[in-house]
């Protein structure tokens, strides 16, 4: 998927360029995925049964409820991509017999497969169960029958109606919990051999809500001026633990309290967000970005916008794993009726009317610019309709729009020039426009 | 009616993009609507039994000049999109009184919220179908938007759709369906005489005639086909999948059997086969039309295979059923469903021992040349194998 967790250390990359500016949280960050990323390596000698799941819609706190140790394999893949692994991975399937025209994800996690190896250089063993949460994008069940049809895990399909009226009914919602009950929890059951025990479900519900609270207060902070985030660079390591493995331990409290904290003060002391080259001291555009970043030139593309003082102050991408700052929270009350609701409501589960109304929102909010498309070859589930996004918003708001065309981790689709004289342009629109609203 | 004569009402039918079929049945009749949809699969019978003529929009194939559609597609997605769009914004949809917009990928998904924003006026629905085959879990399901469908079509009718008005619509289906299983059948015994271009034809023109009239149609097709000798040639007999959504051209399918192959089973158009046998007639309609869905249908891409055992089986099925000695796999160029399908598939008649070749097309390719070359190679090498 389009979905991100990425961890600090990667940010270096195979060639780093400059020591690397983090913040405080970001440390955190990275000791809890090199953990999960160790827990993933011995879980079979302890053993441990390992799951395998999609980012958006993920049921991490059901799962950690059977003792998983828990594998995505977005992230892994994201996480080859930074460590400019992913480029060979993709090769070496297409070279199995996978056309290169298909989802560069799913290439790339089954090129990984088949090296043995997760993005640390650890082993990553075969999930012993795929959880098939089929939300957001057709992709994701041909995915996991590949998988499957390799290396024969168990699987277990949670089908997630799409919102093509544009809202979540009860008959989606019903067939949502219907299955988790009927299907999930009993397969997750017989897989791992822990019985299933709903105040446990609670009890990481609790947690994620304390999370997600935190999470949008740090989005929401980009309101601000100065914004003291990217909300799209930056916000990818902001979303990595509440959208993975971690959402609903204690660890992802901890951090999402630390993270705010940094944030706040940042904001108090009216200072710009962190960039991999350092603080970024005058704030010249804020916009608003739809669709996934680049992670094989993640750090490249990043500098292109904190180089000409660009902000992203909201990103569609950072709510593919849940869109908590329109309200949604794991309610501990109705756990699992609010699982349901929470697979049902990604924004790639949204339908074009809906993503268009979010994103003129945004703008008109966090009082943006402009909006910058990042079209993603890989992914027809955010691109196929982007230009009609770029139109329709650029109507509505009067702000300009752009577009760009890159990839999620195959490096053959990432072309610096062309991007950088997008940008180039993209920025001089943005101040002509000032310009000449000034003069009115 | 002779096959030539047929084949060429057909042939009009599939050229005229401006689709004149439907305007004249909306014309003979004051307050007849239309609806379209789009592939893989939606329950016509609903549309049908809403007094309305249900209509299949499969593309622009190679003769649409595609200019604005272009606009709203990167280059790295499928054609169909683009020239449906092209068709609507150059009004050529106009005739529609609504969309549906079938659970295949998400490219059609979008184009459904796409469709909500240019075509403000139209009637325009997703259609989702349950990837769970559990009655009281997925059929629960698909029937409630089975009930939607109904209404929101009772609405645009303007007159409810009652259980007896669909029971008829099925049992007028379920005649449809075996004339088509029929034709199928025919093929397979006589691919001679019944060439692919005109049976793909002859399936065509189901997306714009009445389903009454398509089934007439189908039956005079396969009589006349039978009825003028054609010479037998030593040509290969192939199953050719992967084309359940956007088209290939015509001039594509006439290579495939100029190189020497009898295409002796497909899935052009999936939904005319996309329920397994008759529809049951006695008992809750709705419920009987996903109970088919469930437990009876066509496997392709866009749907979930439950279990490993179920990947290819009834492509390997077909082509015991249907006496083929090869597969083809054409795939759109950038369909997700079909190229992520393939090496599965690829897997599956490995094992099997059953010769494969693939490749991609578009709605609009013009270089036919390598494609024969390939499919005549592989019929050359299909022989070679049988004779070894
Ligand atoms: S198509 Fe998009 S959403 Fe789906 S797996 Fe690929 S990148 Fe993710
Ligand atoms: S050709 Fe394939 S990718 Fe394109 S709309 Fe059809 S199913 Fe989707």
């Amino acid at each position: 998927m389009s979905t991100q967790p990425v961890n600090a250390a990667a940010l270096g990359g195979a060639k780093p360029k400059a020591p690397v500016q983090k913040e405080d949280a970001m440390w955190l960050q990275k000791e809890m995925i090199n953990a999960n990323y160790a827990e993933l390596a011995s879980a079979h000698q302890t053993g441990r049964k390992v799951s395998a799941t999609f980012v958006p819609g993920n049921l991490n706190e059901l799962l950690m409820c059977f003792d998983f140790a828990r594998s995505l394999p977005e992230t892994n893949a994201l996480q080859n991509g930074m460590r400019k692994k992913s480029g060979k991975m993709i090769m070496d399937a297409e070279r199995e017999g996978h056309s290169e025209d298909v989802c560069t994800y799913v290439k790339a996690d089954l090129g990984m497969m088949m090296g043995g190896k997760g993005p640390t250089g650890d082993p990553l063993p075969t999930p012993d169960v795929l959880l098939l949460s089929y939300t957001g994008c057709f992709t994701f069940m041909k995915w996991f029958e590949l998988i499957r049809q390799k290396y024969d895990c168990e699987t277990v399909m949670l089908h997630v109606p799409y919102q093509g009226d544009g809202h979540i009914n009860k008959n989606m919602r019903d067939y949502v919990v219907k299955q988790i009950k009927e299907n999930v929890i009993p397969t997750l059951e017989r897989v791992s051999g822990v019985k299933f025990d709903i105040d446990r479900l609670r009890g990481y519900m609790r947690e994620s809500a304390k999370s997600e609270e935190n999470l949008v207060r740090v989005l929401q902070s980009a309101k601000h001026r100065p914004s003291p985030i990217d909300g799209y660079f930056g916000a990818v390591y902001y979303i990595g633990p509440i959208f993975t493995a971690f959402r609903g331990m204690p660890e992802a409290t901890k951090y999402y309290d630390a993270l705010w904290h940094e944030v706040s003060e940042r904001m108090r002391l009216g200072k710009g967000p962190i960039t991999p080259d350092g603080e970024m001291a005058d704030e010249q555009y804020r916009l608003v970005v739809e669709g996934p970043p680049n992670w094989t030139s993640f750090r490249d593309f990043w500098k292109m916008f904190s180089d000409e003082g660009a902000v992203v102050v909201a990103s569609t991408y950072a709510k593919v794993g849940g869109v908590y700052d329109f309200g949604f929270r794991h309610d501990p009350e109705h756990p699992i009726e609010s699982l349901a609701e929470y697979c049902l409501g990604c924004y790639t589960n949204l339908n074009f009317p809906q993503r268009i109304d979010m994103i003129c929102k945004y703008i008109d909010e966090y009082q943006a610019d402009g909006l910058l498309i990042n079209s993603i070859k890989s992914c027809n589930s955010f691109s196929a309709g982007q230009l009609l996004i770029l139109r329709e918003v650029e109507k509505r708001t009067g702000k300009p729009a752009a577009f760009i065309e890159t990839d999620l981790v195959d490096p053959r689709y990432f072309s610096a020039a062309n991007v950088k004289n997008r940008l180039e342009s993209y920025f001089q629109m943005v101040k002509a426009k000032r310009v000449a609203a000034a003069a009115h | 009616m002779k096959v030539a004569d047929i084949v060429t009402h057909c042939g009009k039918l599939f050229d005229d993009l401006s689709f004149s079929a439907v305007k004249d049945w909306k014309a003979a009749v004051p307050g007849r609507k239309a609806v379209g949809y789009m592939p893989v699969y939606v329950p016509r019978e609903l549309i049908h039994a809403a007094g309305m003529l249900p209509v299949g929009i499969f593309g622009g194939g190679d003769q649409l000049e595609v200019i604005q559609g272009d606009a709203y597609y990167q280059s790295y997605i499928c054609r169909i999109p683009r020239s449906t769009i092209e068709l609507g914004l150059t009004g050529r949809l106009d005739v529609l009184d609504g969309m549906l917009f079938p659970s295949i990928c998400d490219v059609i998904r979008n184009l459904s919220g796409m469709w909500q924003i240019l075509f403000k006026d139209k009637y325009v629905r997703y259609f989702d179908v349950p990837q769970n085959y559990q009655d009281a879990v997925g059929g629960e399901f698909y029937v409630n938007e089975l009930k939607v469908l109904r209404d929101d079509l009772a609405k645009l009718a303007g007159r409810p759709v009652t259980d007896d008005d669909l029971r008829k619509s099925i049992s007028i289906y379920n005649e449809n369906r075996r004339a088509i299983d029929a034709l199928y059948e025919y093929r397979a015994q006589k691919p001679w005489q019944a060439p692919t271009a005109e049976v793909y034809l002859v399936l065509r023109a189901g997306l714009v005639l009445p389903v009454e009239e398509h089934t007439k149609l189908v039956r005079e097709y396969i009589a006349a086909a039978d009825a003028s000798p054609r010479a037998k040639r030593d040509n290969a007999r192939v199953v050719l999948t992967g084309a359940f959504c956007e088209q290939p051209p015509l001039g594509l399918i006439k290579s495939i059997e100029m190189a020497g192959c009898y295409i002796v089973d497909d899935d052009f158009m999936l939904c005319f086969r996309w329920l397994i046998g008759d529809v049951p007639l006695e008992g809750d309609p709705l419920v009987n039309l996903s109970g088919a869905f469930l437990h009876r249908s066509a496997a392709t891409a866009s749907k979930y295979d439950e279990k490993k055992a179920d990947k290819g089986r009834p492509l390997v099925e077909s082509v015991k059923h249907y006496g083929a000695e090869g597969v083809i796999f054409a795939a759109p160029s950038f369909c997700d469903p079909a190229l992520l399908e393939r090496p599965m598939l690829q897997g599956v008649l490995a094992k099997h021992k059953i010769p494969y070749t693939a490749f991609k097309y578009a709605e609009n390719t013009g270089q036919m040349a390598p494609i024969r070359e390939q499919a005549g190679t592989f019929a050359d090498s299909i022989k070679l194998w049988s004779a070894a």
